[in-house]
């Protein structure tokens, strides 16, 4: 285990441009630049940030290998700040995958490929996306590291999975759009939602949860924003607005893992095994896929 | 009725600001409306002069002689509260001309023929001032079918869309409208002494807190019925909403090539914006 320091983390609340990559690239560029002037450690883009999100028939247009340059030029800009930004990675074999890509010392260091895609309601993922089928954690200079895209969260077992395998800060990255404004005297739904569900990741799994999520109008239907970072404890610690672009610089320190861990110690003391050969039986029985 | 309400602030909040993203977005800076002296052309105009400010929101009154006069006074009225140039174009000669050519003496004709003048006017002074059209339909006649094709339901963006009629009162009252909209009764004013309500035989207020639930919950016949609302009304409002689908879409292609507008050649407007 690598020795953990504080470092500070920049939530890149954007607004990409629906289908221009070059455009995209640019906001990227520039973003990163003033993260690298406030000495942060680490730069975290929405879902799709390259791309925009309501693809469609963009996605083959979009899709990029992991050889390509625009790939190549945010691994350049990875030196001095670790990044982490999504897009569509087109395979070997032409699957398109919504990926999020982890950017570190000028190489690509690890890609999630998000595992459950939304298709419902104006959800069209699963149409023209191939699922992933892994929660890998991996190490960097700043701890251990688990991915998830934004529908991947709200199936409990993939942050379960990042906390079977140790991580320390766990990275969320969204396209949310707005689902139903809240009746008088509310606010907004999925807003509510989602923070609850980013608050129980942080006190089920004593990880910090880095959450960034885009804001803009595709064809009407506009994203939250809302980016946040939420500590081991379960404390909101930092949050951008709902509306507009922008820069949010907050501090993960990893003393607040090992308070919150000796605090509830539910990592030492839980038994995966049971869950193992719980599903272990179901899977016998026919009744788990 | 719970499932109407609306968080007023939050709601203004997030169309005026969808009227200043997707008109920024394509290089614009102003709208073009027909402010007809009804509500939801005002409410309309509001959202755009927040987004925009007044002097980018360019207002027609457009009459034709059989007009209500209240309708141009409250146009006037609207345009005043709000800041807010307005013009008006006289559309009788253009209308007679069109009725005298094609001899048309049918009522809801001649009411179309003047909604569609309406609509050349418009787009006309959207070329001539590089203006998007700003549309003022709401949800309850969209869904209802309730309006005139290529007319009051063309537009390049329309912040009322998924606002029910009921919703559109309550936004009204919050932004503060001029009484005298707010309170007169809904007309298209196609014909002398046309009245919405009269001519579609219920409410505004009965029809929303139907369709809200057939529509946004989902709701079946039965469970509508159980919960008090007659069947003959269920069935004849869920069969107006299918009959107009037609009108909330772009004409049907057949698919004779390997890529087909609207069927497998899937792109967004904002497509690179």
């Amino acid at each position: 285990m690598s020795v953990r320091r504080p470092f500070t983390a920049c939530l890149a609340q954007t607004s990409p441009v629906l289908g221009d990559v070059e455009q995209n690239l640019e906001q990227h560029a520039a973003a990163i630049e003033n993260a690298k002037g406030e000495e942060a450690g680490l730069i975290v883009f929405p879902e799709l940030a390259l791309t925009g999100y309501r693809l469609r028939d963009l996605t083959y247009e979009v899709a990029m290998r992991r050889d390509d340059p625009v790939v190549e030029q945010l691994a350049r800009h990875s030196r001095g700040i670790d990044i982490l930004t999504g897009f569509i990675e087109e395979s070997e074999d032409h699957r398109f995958y919504n990926v999020a890509a982890y950017f570190s010392a000028g190489r690509l260091l690890h890609v999630h490929r998000k595992v459950y895609l939304p298709t419902y309601g104006l959800f069209e993922e699963g149409r023209f996306f191939a699922e992933g089928t892994r929660f890998d954690a991996f190490e960097t200079g700043l701890g251990r590291i688990g991915v998830l895209v934004c529908e991947d969260v709200w199936h409990l077992s993939s942050a379960y999975a990042y906390f079977l395998q140790d991580v320390d800060w766990l990275l969320v990255i969204s396209s949310g759009p707005g689902r139903g404004l809240p009746e008088a005297g509310k606010e907004p739904s999925s807003g509510k939602a989602w923070n609850s569900v980013l608050v129980a990741c942080a006190g089920f799994f004593q990880v910090g949860v880095i959450f960034v999520n885009r804001v803009g109008w595709e064809d009407g239907v506009k994203f939250w924003g809302g980016s946040k970072y939420v500590d081991p404890a379960g404390e909101i610690r930092g949050e951008a607005g709902q509306v507009d672009p922008q820069l949010v610089f907050v501090d993960l320190d990893p003393r607040d893992l090992r308070l919150a861990r000796i605090n509830t110690p539910v990592r030492r003391d839980e038994r995966p095994s049971i869950l193992a050969q719980l599903i272990d039986r179901l899977a016998k029985e026919g009744r788990v896929v | 009725m719970k499932f109407l309400s609306l968080n007023r602030e939050l709601a203004t909040n997030f169309l005026v600001d969808f009227v200043r993203a997707e008109v920024t977005k394509f290089g614009f800076d102003k709208v073009v409306l027909g402010l007809s002296g009804g509500i939801d052309s005002a409410l309309s105009a509001a959202f755009a002069a927040r987004a925009l400010g007044p002097s980018n929101v360019l207002a027609y009154a457009m009459p034709h002689r059989d007009s209500a006069a209240t309708s141009l006074e409250d146009a006037k009225t609207v345009a005043d509260s709000l800041g807010i140039p307005l013009e008006v174009v006289d559309i009788t000669a253009a209308v007679e001309a069109l009725r005298e050519g094609l001899a048309c003496d049918d009522a809801v004709g001649l009411g179309n023929i003047k909604a569609r003048t309406r609509m050349i006017c418009l787009y006309e002074k959207s070329r001539s001032e590089r203006a998007l059209v700003l549309g003022t339909s709401n949800k309850t006649e969209l869904l209802l079918g309730y309006g005139t094709q290529h007319a009051d339901m063309a537009s390049g963006l329309n912040p009322l869309g998924d606002l029910y009629k009921t919703q559109v009162f309550a936004l009204s009252e919050h932004i503060g409208l001029p009484r005298a909209v707010i309170d007169k009764p809904p007309s298209a004013d196609l014909w002398v002494g046309q009245k919405d309500e009269d001519e579609l035989g219920f409410t505004y207020a009965e029809v929303d807190r139907l369709l809200v639930r057939m529509i946004d919950r989902r709701e079946s016949n039965d469970d509508l019925v159980e919960d008090g609302f007659t069947r003959e009304f269920v069935e004849r409002i869920r069969a107006k909403v299918r009959n107009a689908q037609y009108k909330r879409q772009a004409p049907i292609l057949a698919k004779v090539g390997l890529r087909t507008i609207g069927i497998d050649f899937l792109y967004h407007r904002d497509w690179g914006r």
